[in-house]
């Protein structure tokens, strides 16, 4: 957008949209240099949520990192859990179950609509359409209701564990989750029915922070920021894990890289979840959910007390916890904001050495201050919530 | 309002308290300073299914020049603390703070360089909410156990 | 023929190994070309590394070199990964930025900076990211004790 040109002699003010603030959604702080309402160089700054999740990891087991991963990002907690325990699985070469992964599948998917519910609702509300905000956490209370009869916990769940999960899902799990993806879908309508072609909402969005593929590439973004700017990138296809390559499922790509093209794609990431999700359910066979390798997994009581190897193999796994081979490794999944990386150094001992997250939205809010130049204060604050910047991820 | 320097501390007082009282703890207008995990109950807290407007806290607005509760969610490291600091002082009276959720309260399970264990080390705090995060009924309750805390409050200022 | 032998053929004596580790190819380059080894890798045209997903410093204590610096690639038209590994001893931190290459390695080698101590020459702002600019020190180096907190803070200005 070019400045307008005066005659008038102005001094740029600067106005900073701190740490608190009605728009940032959490401690997020940008300083923005402003001729009028248009802003001439903006810088960001972060740290304001750093909970040392890196620090804690060298000094805690690798069973007690499994709640600090949940906390990464808070809005789909189950997919850091996932991440991670498949990071430590693949450190030690441990075999998982079809039907845990199934679940996890399950899981993952019903974690990233949940994330997109919050990002695009909360997006929603900062530029003024309040209505979807209540729509779409509707539902999300649904989604949490199956949640909490699994796992036992809203927000922050700790479900998975190395080698397997905590418990099992309840005998009606398949049929309560059809049907809440049902009112999923149905609120993804009504909304999308709501905002896609309201005059409002499109002048708000479209050319609204517009990102090219080349920079998009070159800021090193992933995820739907990636895909609204027209790279045909996911994980899930390009390197399939827990038989994602057996789904039948398509990956929304936009071609203009601006706000809308971001909403946009998260809607239809939405429905192409659900498919998963079903197509998951059907799938399901009765079966373990822990794959009883000894190095991982705790043998069933019967064993423990019965047997001379049951109790020897839980006296070590309790005492001596959880001990993968010297190396390292480093394990992507297809987050809700892109691709979440963990770099596990192990030395061998029951504590990891070093754990390196590489958050999705790390880079991409480095590249905010880049995006909003030249954009006008309303305009920075609709591109913010699209770009799904989580605090806790990106601070860790 | 220094009613009580004249009439002192009779029935009249006493009842302008409970007409008052009643008027505060019933408009309440918070100010959700959220920061990490327990904002996501918050905002679960302020949607349809728990809707905590039926409390008369439904005016949620962001600054602190017009609201009268403070909701601290989520964990306040070293870096916040001076934010958080100035947003209470920019606060008029009379104004209540709640910290909400594990960290706020105590810090949490981290303990380390860089959060501050427990927001009592930097502002006064009311009621304190157990969780990581708490449910949004335990919000709610915290909402009720600060109307109260203004029941049995007076005309003077909070100290 | 795969990454690792055209690199080994290309640089002989600046990649000191170069192997297979649960499936990644993994490469530890000498400090003094790695700019060129990333350029190179960059710029390829068999196998182009058009993106850098992270960057990170390790501190093993007790070892000589102490310090190491780790970088994630990836070839979105190949669907390829790679790592590489730098060893920096502790009496001489520094190493090239290759802010130059990839805008993304911008923040990774603040945090880096901030974390561990790296001095990454000709990176344009190289300032304490996660921490506040008085702190102290370098968190994640092992010798760092967990809960040694220093004084709060005040706010300042960043343009």
């Amino acid at each position: 957008m070019q400045p307008i040109k005066r005659e008038l002699e102005t001094k740029t003010m600067i106005l900073n949209m701190g740490p608190s603030h009605p728009t940032m959604h959490g401690a997020l702080r940008t300083q923005l240099e402003l001729d009028g309402e248009t802003i001439v160089k903006a810088a960001s700054e972060m740290g304001y949520l750093h909970r040392c999740f890196e620090k804690h990891s060298e000094h805690s087991t690798y069973q007690q990192i499994i709640p600090y991963t949940d906390r990464l990002n808070y809005l789909s907690a189950l997919m850091n859990n996932v991440g991670y325990c498949k990071a430590v699985e693949e450190l030690l070469e441990v075999p998982v179950t079809e039907r845990c992964i199934l679940i996890r599948v399950i899981m993952c998917e019903l974690s990233r609509i949940i994330d997109h519910l919050v990002c695009v609702g909360t997006n929603l509300v900062d530029i003024g359409a309040l209505t979807n905000f209540w729509y779409f956490f509707n539902v999300r209370e649904e989604v949490y209701t199956i949640i909490e009869k699994v796992t036992g916990a809203r927000l922050t769940y700790a479900y998975t564990r190395i080698g397997g999960l905590a418990r099992d899902v309840y005998p009606d799990f398949g049929r309560d989750t059809k049907a809440v993806l049902k009112n999923v879908e149905k609120a993804v309508k009504d909304v999308s029915g709501l905002i896609l072609n309201n005059r409002i909402f499109v002048e708000r969005t479209v050319d609204v922070g517009v990102v090219t593929k080349e920079e998009a590439i070159n800021w090193g973004f992933t995820g739907p920021c990636l895909r609204a700017s027209g790279v045909a990138h996911d994980l899930r296809k390009a390197e399939p894990y827990y038989f994602y390559d057996e789904f039948d499922f398509e990956i929304p790509i936009a071609e203009n890289g601006d706000t809308y093209d971001r909403i946009v794609v998260r809607f239809e990431e939405i429905r192409q979840s659900t498919r998963i999700i079903h197509q998951a359910i059907d799938r399901l066979k009765p079966g373990p959910i822990d794959s009883g390798d000894p190095r991982v997994t705790l043998p069933p009581k019967e064993e423990v007390y019965g047997s001379i190897e049951g109790l020897m193999n839980h006296f070590k796994l309790i005492m001596h916890g959880i001990l993968p081979p010297k190396g390292e490794i480093y394990s992507a999944t297809e987050a809700a904001n892109g691709e979440l990386g963990f770099y596990i150094i192990s030395d061998g001992s029951m504590r990891p050495y070093r754990i390196k997250v590489r958050p999705p939205c790390f880079p991409i809010f480095a590249a905010y201050e880049k995006i909003i130049e030249g954009e006008m204060i309303a305009d920075a604050v609709a591109v913010l919530g699209t770009l799904n910047i989580v605090v806790g991820e990106l601070d860790r | 309002m220094n009613l009580k320097r004249f009439f002192g501390d009779t029935i009249l007082t006493t009842q302008v308290d409970a007409v008052l009282g009643w008027g505060r703890k019933y408009s309440l207008w918070p100010m959700p300073y959220g920061t990490a995990c327990c904002a996501i109950e918050f905002m679960g807290t302020v949607s349809a299914a728990f809707d905590i407007s039926r409390f008369g806290a439904e005016v949620v607005r962001f600054s602190p020049r017009q609201s009268d509760l403070l909701l601290v969610m989520g964990t306040i490291n070293y870096k916040q603390a001076p934010v958080l600091k100035k947003i209470y002082e920019q606060m008029c009276e009379p104004k209540w703070v709640v910290a909400v959720g594990a960290c706020a309260a105590s810090g949490g399970f981290y303990n380390n360089y860089s959060v501050v264990q427990g927001i009592d080390e930097v502002i006064p705090v009311d009621v304190y909410v157990p969780g990581c995060p708490p449910r949004p009924e335990q919000i709610i309750d915290a909402v009720m156990k600060i109307q109260k805390k203004i029941d049995k409050g007076t005309l003077h200022v909070n100290p | 023929m795969s990454i690792l032998d055209t690199l080994k053929q290309k640089f002989p004596d600046a990649i000191l190994s170069a192997a297979q580790d649960h499936g990644h190819d993994v490469v530890v380059v000498d400090r003094k070309k790695i700019f060129e080894v990333l350029q190179f890798l960059k710029n390829n045209s068999e196998c182009p590394f058009e993106m850098l997903l992270d960057l990170c410093g390790v501190d093993y204590l007790g070892k000589d070199p102490r310090f190491e610096v780790v970088y994630h690639l990836y070839s979105l038209s190949k669907i390829k990964r790679l790592r590489l590994k730098v060893a920096l001893p502790e009496s001489d931190l520094t190493i090239p930025s290759a802010v130059t290459l990839w805008e993304a390695v911008n923040w990774f080698e603040r945090e880096a900076f901030d974390m561990f101590g790296i001095h990454f020459e000709g990176h344009p702002n190289l300032k304490r990211l996660l921490m506040w600019e008085e702190f102290e020190g370098y968190p994640l180096r092992k010798d760092y004790p967990i809960d040694k907190r220093q004084a709060i803070p005040t706010l300042d200005d960043i343009v």
